[in-house]
C-alpha cells in the first residue's frame, strides 16, 4: 500500500488552475475558496495519516445550489472532485489528488428540525455524530449508531461509510437508522432519496448511497431517527483464563436468545494497556476480557444480566464485576474507548485494522493474528466488538522506518485475508476507500467488482467522483464498461478503468 | 459444477419450454444467458403469491424459481440461515421456529388478500417486494436483514454482494439496492439472511377508543417512550367483528400496543404503558401471548382484506400527516386501518377509477409519502401507476437498471413503463 497507485493526473487541468479557480469564484463567495499551499494544508490528509497529498483547491461550498453547480462546472470541464466532511475516515476515502477540487463539507453544519413527533431529525451533513444525540437528549431520546469518533466525525461521513459503532449489535448501524438524503450527483443533479416516511417506493437508492465511500453522490441533507432513551444500562465486566472461553461465551450469550447493546471483547495485550492508561479496574490476569451491556427497562436488565452471568460462569469466567451505578458503567468503558491512546504510549504509531468474522470464529482468528504478530516481529493488541464480529487488531510500529511502515501494513492485509478465509469481510465499519483497496479481490472476483463499476458508471460516467477509492486501479481483466472506445483509443485515457 | 450436474443441466434444459423451472444455479445462468442472447422478456416468480402487485407486462417466457428451494445452511448462534430464493417462507420460519428464532421483519403473507388463504411465498419474492410488518420500526424491513446475496445479472452473470456476517461495508450495498426491485434487476439465487431470537412472551395492550386523533396520540406517546413497543395499530369499528378474543372485553374500534421481551419486563412495561397513557379500568384489555400472536399474525397478513373483492392501497406518510391525510380520504367512501404506529394506512376502496387514485396519489405527496398500489382491478391496471416516481428518479432507475439488465428481460415494465 505505500506505493498505493492512484488516478493518473490530468496534467492540463493542473495548467489551468488559475482558470478554474477564477471559474469557481465566480460560482461561490471567493472567501471560501481556498488555493494557496498553506491553506490548503489542512486538507491533505484524513485520519490515514499515513497518506498526503494537496488537492488542485479546496472550495467549501454553503448551499446545495452551490454544491451542483460546482459539480456541474467540474463535470462540464472533466475536474475530479474528492468530498469531504469532518476527515476522520480511517481508510483514506477522503484523500485528495494532486488535479481535484477538494468539496469540503464543513460550513454544512446546522442541524435543521427536531421532530419529535416523527421521531427524527434533519441535519445538514456536516453536523457531528454526537451533536444530534446532544440536541435531543433533554427531552430523552438519542440517535444510536456510535462511532467511537462521534465526538467529531459528521454525519454525512457516517452515511458515506455506512459508520457502526459498540451499539449496532442491537440498533444496526447507519443505514439502518437512516430515513434519508438529499444528495447532488456528478452531473449537478439535486435529489432526494427517502424521507420521513419509511420505506420509500422504487429502487432503494437511499440504501445504495449509505456506505459508497462518496463515489455516488454529494450528501447535502440527512434524515435519522431517534430512538427514546433507555431507563436503564447496566454493563458486566467479565475476566477469562483463555479466548476461547470468552468466545464460547458470546455464541452461547446469542444462541441463548440474549442481544446486548454491546458486547466488547479485548485481549490481554489491550487489557493491560488500556488498564494501564485509564485505571479502569480490568483484571489484568484475564487472557480475555469482555464488557457486555444490556439496556432496557429495570426487570428486563436484571434479566439479562442474571443470564449472561450464569452463562459466564459456565464459561469458566474468572472474575465477574456488574456495573453498581451509571459511574461505575462509564468506568467500565473508559480502558475500552481509551484503546487508541493507549497502545499510543505502547509504541510510536499504530495501525488499527477492521475486519468481520463470525462470531464462532474469534479464537482461530486471534490465534492467526498472534501466529502473524510474530512472523513479522510487531506487536498487536485486539479489540473486538465481539457481538457483532468486528475486530480491530491495533499493529504497533514505527512509522519513521519505512521497513515497519511496509511490514504493517502486510501484517494488516494478512489479517483481512484471514478474515475473508473464514467467511468475515474486509471491512465492518471504517470503510475500504485507499486503504483496503487492492484487498477486494479477496472478497469479490472479476463479475462482482465490474457489476459495482458498472453502477458507478451509470452514475458518473467519466469516473470523476472521488475517483481511485474503493476499487483496484488497473485490473487486467476488466471490461471498458460503457465507456466510448474511438479508433482503438480510450476517450479519457487519464480515467481509471479497473 | 460436477461433471455430473454439467450433463444434467445440458441434457435437461430445454429452451423450448415457456416455463422454466430450474433446479440449479448452472440451469437459471443457462436460461438467462440464452434469453440474453435471444432477446428474450423473462416473467420472474416464484409461488406467485405477489404475481398481481405490480403492473402487467408482456413476458415471452417464464422462469420459476419455485424449484431452485431449500436450506444451504442455518447458523442459528451466528444469528443467520442461508437459503435458496425460491424456498418457502413458511419452511424458513418452521426451521427458526425449532431454535425459537424468527425472521423479525414479519414478511406478509399475502396470501389471504389475493385469494383467501395462507400462502407466505419465498424469501426471493419477500426480499423482492420489501414489504415490511408491524415491527417495521422497530427492526426495519426486508432490506435491513438481507446479509448477502448470490444471483445473475441480466447477461447471465453470476454476482455477489454482502456476506453472513451483519458488520460489512465492502463495496456498495447491493443487498439493499436489490431488495424491493421486484426482480427487475438481478434474479436472486441465494440469499442469507438476518435471524434474530424470538422474544420469551408478548402481550398486547389494547384500547377501547373509536376517535381516530386519539389513536394517533396513543400511538405516539407509546411508540416515544422507554416502554418500547415492538407493534401499534388501529381499527376503526368497522373491522370489530375480525377479532374476537377470550381477553377482548370490549367490541368497537380498537388501538392495539405490542410489548415484548422477557415475561417479568413485559408485566412491567405494560403497567408502566397504561399509567403514561393515563388508561381508566374499563378503557383497555390485555391480550396474553397466543392471542397476540394470533392477533399480530392477522394484521401482519392484512386478514381484514381477506378474499376482499375490494382495491387495495397502501399509503406511507409521516405520523404527523396520518390524520389530515385520513379526512381528505373520507370524501373516498373507503376502510382503512393503521400500522407501523400510524404511518402505514391500508386503504380499501370497492369502487375506483383512474381520477380516484391519480387524487389519492396527490394526496400522500402532499402529505411527504407515498401510495402503493397493491390491488386494483384488472381494467385499471394497465393504466394506472402502480408504483409512482419522479422525472430525475426515472432517469437513474433508467440507468441503474441498464447496469444489470442491459437488455431488459427481467420483469420488463412490472415496476415502471420502459424500466
Amino acid at each position: 500500500m505505500s506505493s498505493l497507485k492512484m488516478p493518473k493526473v490530468d496534467s492540463s487541468i493542473l495548467s489551468k488552475k488559475d482558470k478554474i479557480l477564477s471559474d469557481i469564484e465566480k460560482i461561490i463567495d471567493p472567501n471560501n475558496v481556498l488555493s494557496h499551499t498553506d491553506e490548503i494544508r489542512p486538507y491533505e490528509t484524513d485520519a490515514l495519516a499515513a497518506y498526503k497529498q494537496a488537492p488542485l483547491l479546496v472550495v467549501l461550498p454553503e448551499t446545495v445550489k452551490e454544491v451542483s453547480e460546482i459539480l456541474k462546472y467540474c463535470n462540464d470541464n472533466k475536474i475530479k472532485v474528492v468530498p469531504r466532511g469532518a476527515g476522520t475516515g480511517l481508510s483514506g476515502g477522503s484523500l485528495p489528488l494532486e488535479d481535484c477540487i477538494l468539496l469540503a463539507m464543513g460550513k454544512f453544519n446546522k442541524i435543521l428540525e427536531l421532530d419529535y413527533e416523527n421521531r427524527c431529525v434533519v441535519t445538514q451533513p456536516c453536523v457531528t455524530n454526537l451533536a444530534i444525540t446532544q440536541a435531543v437528549q433533554d427531552k430523552g431520546f438519542y440517535y444510536a449508531p456510535d462511532p467511537s469518533s462521534q465526538i467529531a466525525c459528521s454525519i454525512g461521513g457516517n452515511v458515506a461509510e455506512n459508520s457502526g459503532g459498540v451499539h449496532s449489535l442491537k440498533y444496526g448501524a447507519t443505514t439502518n437508522n437512516l430515513l434519508g438524503v438529499e444528495v447532488v450527483l456528478m452531473d449537478g443533479t439535486i435529489t432526494r432519496f427517502g424521507g420521513k416516511a419509511m420505506d420509500a417506493e422504487g429502487y432503494d437508492f437511499l440504501g445504495l448511497m449509505t456506505g459508497s465511500e462518496g463515489l455516488l453522490g454529494v450528501i447535502t441533507e440527512v434524515t435519522v431517527k431517534i430512538l427514546r432513551t433507555p431507563e436503564v444500562v447496566k454493563a458486566a465486566l467479565i475476566g477469562f483464563p483463555t479466548i476461547e472461553d470468552a468466545g464460547n461465551c458470546v455464541a452461547e450469550i446469542i444462541a441463548q436468545g440474549c442481544i446486548p447493546a454491546g458486547m466488547e471483547i479485548m485481549d490481554k495485550a489491550l487489557t493491560k494497556a488500556t488498564n494501564d492508561y485509564s485505571k479502569a479496574g480490568y483484571p489484568t490476569d484475564a487472557e480475555g476480557m469482555m464488557i457486555v451491556e444490556f439496556d432496557g427497562t429495570e426487570h428486563e436488565v436484571n434479566a439479562y444480566i442474571e443470564k449472561v452471568k450464569n452463562i459466564a460462569e459456565k464459561n469458566n469466567s474468572s472474575s465477574l464485576k456488574i456495573s453498581k451505578s451509571n459511574d461505575e458503567r462509564l468506568k467500565f468503558w473508559a480502558g475500552r474507548k481509551a484503546a487508541f491512546p493507549a497502545c499510543g504510549v505502547l509504541a510510536p504509531d499504530y495501525m488499527c485494522m477492521d475486519g468481520s468474522i463470525p462470531r464462532g470464529k474469534l479464537a482461530e482468528v486471534l490465534n492467526e493474528i498472534t501466529r502473524l504478530s510474530k512472523k513479522y516481529n510487531l506487536p498487536v493488541a485486539n479489540a473486538f466488538h465481539a457481538g457483532d464480529g468486528n475486530l480491530h487488531p491495533l499493529i504497533m510500529f514505527d512509522a519513521n522506518d519505512p521497513e515497519e511502515l511496509k511490514k504493517c501494513e502486510e501484517f494488516g492485509a494478512d489479517i483481512l485475508k484471514y478474515c475473508v478465509k473464514v467467511g468475515g469481510a474486509l471491512t465492518g465499519e471504517h470503510g475500504v476507500g485507499i486503504e483496503k483497496r487492492e484487498l477486494m479481490c479477496e472478497a469479490f472476483n472479476d463479475k462482482d467488482i465490474q457489476q459495482q463499476l458498472t453502477i458507478k458508471v451509470a452514475l458518473d460516467p467519466n469516473s470523476l467522483l472521488n475517483p481511485g477509492k474503493v476499487y483496484p486501479i488497473l485490473r487486467k481483466c476488466a471490461e471498458e464498461g460503457r465507456v466510448h472506445v474511438h479508433g482503438g483509443k480510450t476517450k479519457f485515457p487519464d480515467i481509471p478503468r479497473f | 459444477m460436477s461433471m455430473e450436474e454439467k450433463q444434467n443441466s445440458q441434457t435437461f434444459l430445454d429452451f423450448n419450454q415457456s416455463t422454466y423451472n430450474p433446479s440449479t444455479r448452472e440451469e437459471i445462468v443457462e436460461i438467462i444467458k440464452d434469453c440474453y442472447k435471444k432477446n428474450i422478456p423473462l416473467e420472474i416468480n416464484g409461488t406467485k403469491s405477489k404475481q398481481k402487485i405490480g403492473r402487467n407486462f408482456q413476458s415471452e417466457k417464464t422462469l420459476s424459481l419455485s424449484k431452485y428451494s431449500g436450506i444451504i445452511e442455518y447458523k442459528p448462534e451466528e444469528l443467520y440461515i442461508k437459503v435458496k430464493a425460491g424456498t418457502p417462507v413458511k419452511d424458513i420460519v418452521a426451521e427458526l421456529d425449532k431454535n425459537n428464532q424468527q425472521l423479525a421483519f414479519e414478511p406478509i403473507d399475502f396470501g389471504f388478500l389475493f385469494k383467501g388463504s395462507s400462502n407466505a411465498g419465498t424469501i426471493g419474492g419477500v426480499v423482492s417486494s420489501n414489504f415490511a410488518g408491524p415491527r417495521r420500526f422497530k427492526v426495519g424491513s426486508a432490506r435491513d436483514h438481507l446479509l448477502g446475496f448470490q444471483g445473475v445479472n441480466g447477461k447471465g452473470e453470476i454476482i455477489k454482494s454482502g456476506g453472513t456476517v451483519v458488520k460489512n461495508v465492502t463495496g456498495y450495498d447491493l443487498c439493499k439496492l436489490l431488495s424491493g426491485s421486484f426482480g427487475t434487476l438481478t434474479v436472486l439465487t441465494d440469499l442469507s439472511v438476518k435471524v434474530l431470537p424470538k422474544p420469551d412472551s408478548s402481550k398486547t395492550l389494547i384500547i377501547n377508543n373509536p376517535h381516530l386523533k386519539k389513536a394517533i396520540e396513543y400511538l405516539g406517546i407509546a411508540l416515544s417512550s422507554s416502554t418500547d413497543p415492538s407493534g401499534g395499530v388501529f381499527y376503526p369499528e368497522k373491522f370489530d367483528n375480525n377479532f374476537t378474543f377470550n381477553d377482548l372485553t370490549h367490541k368497537g374500534a380498537l388501538t392495539a400496543i405490542r410489548i415484548e421481551g422477557p415475561s417479568n419486563s413485559v408485566d412491567e412495561r405494560i403497567k408502566r404503558l397504561i399509567k403514561e397513557l393515563s388508561l381508566h379500568e374499563n378503557e383497555f384489555s390485555i391480550l396474553e401471548s397466543v392471542q397476540t400472536n394470533i392477533f399480530w399474525n392477522k394484521t401482519k397478513n392484512l386478514e381484514v382484506f381477506s378474499n376482499s373483492k375490494s382495491n387495495l392501497l397502501r399509503i406511507v406518510v409521516p405520523v404527523s400527516e396520518t390524520f389530515n391525510v385520513i379526512q381528505k380520504l373520507k370524501t373516498f367512501d373507503a376502510n382503512y386501518f393503521l400500522d407501523w404506529g400510524g404511518s402505514l394506512i391500508w386503504l380499501e376502496l370497492e369502487k375506483i377509477n383512474l381520477k380516484t387514485l391519480r387524487e389519492i396519489k396527490e394526496i400522500a405527496q402532499e402529505h411527504f409519502g407515498y401510495c402503493t398500489i397493491i390491488k386494483v382491478e384488472e381494467d385499471l391496471k394497465a393504466s394506472a401507476d402502480i408504483f409512482t416516481i419522479d422525472p430525475i428518479k426515472y432517469k437513474i432507475s433508467e440507468k441503474i437498471k441498464k447496469s444489470f439488465d442491459p437488455k431488459r428481460i427481467f420483469n420488463p415494465g412490472k415496476m415502471y413503463s420502459g424500466i
